[in-house]
């Protein structure tokens, strides 16, 4: 049985913070179809268009009939663990800092037998499991043996914790914790066990209701920051750059217009000033601390969550210069996540649709809630998500722009 | 006038600053990010706080210099109202801060104390009356001053203080209808200025007319100064401001460093 996790000790200021290692990260263009899937939580496998056989590991051709049409189907992970060992020894520098990891093989009832780190949970042989894909600390996808049914700390063990960013305990920075959703984060993430939220707050003499009663939570410390001041934000990275383990950016400007719906360019401005740069500042002040700290002890940094919109794929004329913000914003966090990838630290983009907020009160339901977005965030940094599509609209954007990217620019353009 | 006096003027002038006979007086808020902005519903076009990104510090982007880009709206920190900025003033001639004829931008200065008003009702308005009390103690307000309201209110060095905000809205002192109106049509001064954020009180849109001393200063030719400080240093006559906005093609008002002389010892 898993024990849970205790709060660590204080770190031993006498000792050396270690460097963060990878997992080996190579992987063939067809493996990363595996990651693909994983990135949104899902494990998938090829399957054979023309003789239905289900491959593993994924490769260019049938393993049985040769065809080359191999579609990524969604796997449900049923199986049985065939065998099991003990690693007690390895020569690579992150499984050695590790050990002993346990590995098994897993026949899947789909057919395959595929190598799967094991949860701590999982008993011996022949019992009963569920394979899920994660990403591990290289951002690869690899194949994890879960219990069949939920065990309780299962989120704490050890192995799974090296492909998650679990909140507990860790300590964490919420961009803008003024406006709802801010306020709905920083309480899912208390909710989630985190040591300290600190709760960024620009402009000070504006006054917004609940965040009096938000930052009275024990948990809870209101920090001053301006993602449109550069002093700010450098000068909150100096105060507690070195300690925050999760950076979730919450700040957004967001106006509905598009080019011609308003004279001149200073709305749009404040958007990318806040959604873009706001961006690019947070990162350059937070990032490198967050980078060095990536090993540091078991709640060490981990992740970094921007809250993106799915405007960021397609614009949604209607909120024209938002949605243009919103995709640079979501190009920039792809620099961010090559840039954060060889310290292990997970970048999650979160795309909502239409947010309840005063923004989007002329468009029609359904709109995400703000606790529900809340939720979203914490889930995928339990999961170890990696992008994040919360809600109807969202999921049916991503359907229709993966199907076919122009005609979703067809459809919402007119 | 002798051929000579105005020469003489100014030699006794840049004596008088240099043997501090004649003492400078800075009354400008510093340009930081953290100084507090105008505050517009959220659907509206907003004025740019002040922000400020480094070019170079004596480093790889620059190696022997160091600068910086600013970047701000015309009505940040210490700043100039032209004519211009107001709808009521916006066909006069000369109204906007590059065409401002320059003799304008020096002259004599009358402040009014209401800091004991201010300090007990945020919302305090400076009345005709109270003007009428203060010229029977220094004598009549003389054309074309600058009449400066006193409040202490940039003793609030809090932003959360100074903007003073509640759900009703902002509760900052200034003056009233009436007083803003008696000041252009007979007393014909320059212009007025306060400590708070606005020539306007906090909750001036709730005046008749909405924000009536930018109503009647600006449809009058006349300037505004706000988010001054260091009035307390001035004596209610006798000091000299230098108020020269920066010459912005067609500029509403700008930023501006403001600088009273006053008579020293």
């Amino acid at each position: 049985m898993v024990e849970p996790l205790l709060r660590p000790k204080r770190k031993n200021p006498v000792l050396a913070t270690r460097v963060p290692t990878l997992p080996p990260g190579g992987r063939s263009r067809a493996a990363l179809g595996l990651t693909a899937a994983a990135a949104e939580g899902r494990f998938a496998l090829q399957v054979c268009t023309d003789c239905q056989a289900v491959q593993y590991p994924p490769r260019e051709a049938c393993h049985r009939c040769l065809s080359v049409k191999l579609k990524w189907r969604t796997q449900d992970g049923a199986g049985v663990l065939l065998a099991q060992t003990t690693l007690h020894h390895s020569n690579d520098l992150f499984f050695r800092e590790r050990l002993p990891w346990r590995l098994g093989m897993v026949r899947l009832d789909a057919g395959p037998t595929v190598v799967a780190h094991l949860h701590g949970d999982v008993d011996g042989a022949a019992s009963r499991v569920r394979i899920g894909a994660r990403l591990d600390r290289a951002g690869q996808a690899v194949l994890i043996a879960l219990p069949d049914t939920e065990t309780p700390n299962m989120s704490d063990d050890v192995q799974l914790r090296e492909m998650t960013c679990d909140p507990k305990f860790r300590k964490v920075l919420v961009s803008d914790a003024k406006t709802a959703v801010g306020q709905a984060v920083v309480r899912a993430l208390v909710a989630a066990g985190a040591d300290i939220v600190w709760a960024g707050h620009a402009e000070p003499w504006k006054k917004l209701p609940g965040f009096d009663g938000l930052v009275a939570l024990p948990q809870v410390t209101p920090v001053p920051l301006d993602l449109t001041d550069s002093r700010s934000v450098t000068e909150l990275a100096g105060e507690i750059g070195g300690k925050v383990d999760i950076v979730v950016n919450t700040a957004e400007y967001h106006r509905a217009a598009g080019i011609g719906h308003r004279v001149g360019i200073e709305t749009a401005r404040s958007e990318m000033d806040v959604n873009y740069f706001g961006l690019l500042r947070l990162a350059q002040a937070f990032g490198p601390a967050l980078r060095a700290r990536a090993a540091d002890g078991p709640t060490g940094a981990c992740a970094w969550v921007n809250l993106l919109s799915i405007f960021a794929l397609a614009n949604f004329p209607a909120h024209g210069t938002f949605s243009a913000s919103k995709a640079a914003a979501l190009s920039l966090a792809q620099c961010l996540r090559a840039e954060m990838r060889p310290a292990g630290v997970r970048v999650v983009n979160v795309f909502p649709g239409p947010i309840d907020d005063e923004w989007t009160q002329l468009l029609p339901p359904p709109k995400l809630l703000p606790e529900t977005l809340a939720r979203a965030v914490v889930g995928a940094l339990k999961d170890g998500v990696e992008d994040v599509y919360p809600g109807d609209v969202a999921q049916e954007w991503l359907e229709r722009w993966r199907d076919n990217p122009k005609a979703l620019e067809r459809e919402i353009g007119s | 006038m002798p051929v000579n006096s105005a020469s003489d003027t100014l030699t006794a002038l840049v004596a008088g600053l240099l043997d501090g006979r004649i003492r400078v007086v800075d009354l400008t808020q510093t340009l930081a990010p953290e100084f507090p902005q105008i505050v517009l519903p959220p659907e509206m076009g907003q004025c740019l706080p002040f922000r400020i990104e480094e070019v170079s510090r004596y480093d790889e982007r620059g190696p022997g210099w160091y600068w910086n880009n600013f970047s701000c709206g015309e009505h940040t920190g210490s700043h100039f109202d032209a004519p211009i900025h107001w709808i009521s003033g916006r066909d006069l001639p000369n109204n906007a801060v590059d065409t401002i004829p320059v003799e304008r931008l020096i002259g004599p200065a009358c402040v009014i104390d209401c800091s004991k008003e201010s300090t007990a009702d945020p919302d305090y308005l400076m009345t005709k009356a109270d003007v009428l009390r203060w010229e029977a103690e220094h004598g009549r307000i003389p054309p074309r001053a600058w009449v400066l309201m006193r409040t202490d209110w940039s003793k609030r060095t809090d932003p959360v203080e100074y903007q003073n905000f509640d759900e009703t809205g902002q509760h900052t002192p200034g003056p009233d209808a009436e007083v803003a109106r008696f000041l252009v049509e007979e007393r014909d001064l320059l212009g007025f200025g306060t400590e708070a954020i606005g020539t306007d009180a906090g909750q001036g849109f709730h005046q008749r007319p909405p924000y009536p001393c930018h109503y009647y200063m600006h449809g009058a030719g006349r300037y505004g100064l706000q988010c001054l400080t260091n009035l307390d240093l001035l004596p209610p006559t006798g000091a000299v401001v230098i108020a020269p906005p920066l010459k912005i093609r067609q500029g509403s008002g700008s930023p501006l460093r403001v600088l009273a002389l006053v008579p020293g010892g």
